[in-house]
């Protein structure tokens, strides 16, 4: 026996009343491992990365990272929800999440939005969280823009700093959704650069993306998700170039 | 124009105008204060929380603020249990009934001005709090009332100068504030015109100076960004 995966989903449900859009995923993240989601519109990429982290509930599934599992107990509407919501509290801080809106706090600068949770959910002294958070604005190349304001970034700094924010909690496992889609394209390539300078350092990441070159060259696998079931999986020169299915094969001739 | 009967009923005017500012700023603290909790109910997902600021919020918002004062200046004291309670001294006098009844009106009007703010807040920015491991309360307290606070203040600032002009209705239940002490000097000189004028300028003083309060909390709290 190693050591227990970084993070391991067993046969996630949701359902959005009669609408079943995650039908049993099973899916293990080793550490270090780089796993890329990718699949058209509506395939339930979104709702599985955020089930992951209890922003969505699911209806059936169990989730553990690190080898502690969530708690879970089945609310009245039949879905399932935190039974401690200190243990879950914890586990969300393991998991980093990373939106395609970037969702900064505007009314903070962004030193302030990067030492919040630090300071206010780790306990972590001012002096410390500062340093490390001034570390971090200066890895994703905006230590300039630490007094600003969100809003007056550009689109692709906003999701630089959202991404600094994410790492000052030392997260376990990060979960990108779809972090260059709100982007203008001359912008999406300053955070690819960050987000493959994550997956070269060894972070544990899952990354829900339609970029299909970088998902190519970061990941080192490849999930293809259709109508809520992984459809294919493997390395990235499997899923691409010898995809046993249908539907893959037919999704990778439309995205080239 | 007579100005001399401005110059000479000046001090008075201004011993009311001061009133009239206490009335207003203790009120809308007061109410601001009451308003936090209504809100934060307003906003619960347990229907039996929301039923009584519900009902509070209806019944004064629902209802003239003159017919409020009344009710708390006149009617009250129809009661024998009021007129034997320890708050008789306070329910008797006109400055507290004004102040009270004109705290409860404002913080109605807040509590919702507050629970839009609150609903107003993205719900992507409450999640990127969850996400990183903040519980209910806490995102409720570091990000989702800061946030509100400042998505709010545009219309507090707004009820304020209502409340302003509304607490010239205090004069009804013979509170000598600005209103109510340019009445009398009326009643006195018989000159009302001057006399209004005055104490018209002193509204638009007292206003000028509470939006320029407000502008500079505006400017501190960096509304411009959200
Ligand atoms: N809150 C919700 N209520 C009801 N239906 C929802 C909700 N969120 C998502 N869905 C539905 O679930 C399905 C999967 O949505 P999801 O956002 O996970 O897809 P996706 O793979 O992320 O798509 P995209 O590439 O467009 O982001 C869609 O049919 C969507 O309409
Ligand atoms: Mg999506």
């Amino acid at each position: 026996m190693g050591q227990p995966p970084a993070l391991e989903v067993v046969d996630l449900h949701k359902r959005f009343g009669a609408l079943e859009v995650l039908k049993g995923i099973s899916l293990t993240a080793r550490d270090g491992e780089a796993i890329s989601i990718i699949g058209s519109s509506g395939s339930g990429k979104s709702t599985f990365l955020r089930c992951v982290n209890l922003l969505e509930a699911p209806n059936q599934g169990t989730i553990r990272v690190a080898g502690e599992e969530m708690r879970l107990v089945r609310r009245r509407d039949g879905a399932l929800a935190a039974a401690d919501p200190r243990q879950i509290a914890r586990m969300r801080a393991e998991l980093g999440f990373v939106f395609q809106s970037f969702n900064l706090w505007p009314h903070m600068t962004i030193l302030d939005n990067v030492v919040e949770a630090p300071i206010h959910v780790l306990g972590l002294p001012r002096r410390q969280a500062v340093e490390r958070a001034e570390a971090l604005l200066a890895k994703v190349g905006i230590a300039d823009k630490r007094d600003r304001h969100p809003s007056e970034l550009s689109g692709g700094q906003q999701q630089r700093a959202a991404i600094a924010r994410t790492l000052a909690m030392e997260p376990k496992v990060i979960l990108f959704d779809e972090p260059t889609s709100a982007l203008d394209p001359e912008m999406v390539s300053e955070v690819l650069g960050v987000i493959r300078a994550l997956a070269e350092e060894g972070r544990t990441m899952l990354l829900v993306t339609h970029e299909m070159r970088f998902a190519r060259n970061v990941s080192s696998r490849v999930v293809f998700l259709h109508e809520g079931r992984i459809e294919e999986e493997g390395t990235p020169d499997q899923v691409f170039d010898n995809p046993s299915s249908a539907r893959c094969r037919q999704f990778m001739a439309s995205h080239q | 124009m007579n100005f001399e009967v401005i110059v000479e009923n000046l001090p008075k005017l201004l011993d009311g105008a001061l009133l009239t500012v206490e009335l207003v700023v203790f009120s809308s603290l007061a109410g601001l204060a009451l308003a936090f909790p209504l809100a934060l109910a307003r906003c619960s997902p347990r229907p039996w929380l929301r039923a009584g600021p519900w009902a509070y919020i209806f019944f004064f918002r629902g209802t003239p603020l003159l017919v409020q004062l009344f009710l708390v200046y006149y009617g009250l004291s129809q009661f024998e249990a009021v007129r034997a309670s320890i708050f008789w001294p306070i329910l008797r006098d006109a400055w507290w009934c004004a102040l009270i009844t004109m705290a409860l009106h404002t913080a109605a009007y807040i509590a919702e001005i507050l629970r839009g703010a609150i609903q107003a807040v993205p719900r992507g920015e409450i999640e990127a709090a969850h996400s990183l491991g903040m519980g209910v309360w806490q995102a409720q307290r570091r990000i989702v009332l800061p946030r509100a606070v400042r998505i709010a203040l545009p219309a507090y600032s707004n009820e304020v100068i209502l409340m302003l002009k509304g607490s010239a209705l205090a004069s009804t239940i013979t509170l000598l504030e600005l209103t109510g002490t340019a009445r009398t000097v009326i009643a006195r000189t018989y000159m009302p015109i001057e006399i209004f004028l005055a104490a018209g300028v002193l509204y638009l003083l007292i206003s000028f100076a509470l939006v320029q309060v407000f502008r500079l909390l505006e400017r501190r709290l960096g509304t411009y960004a959200c």
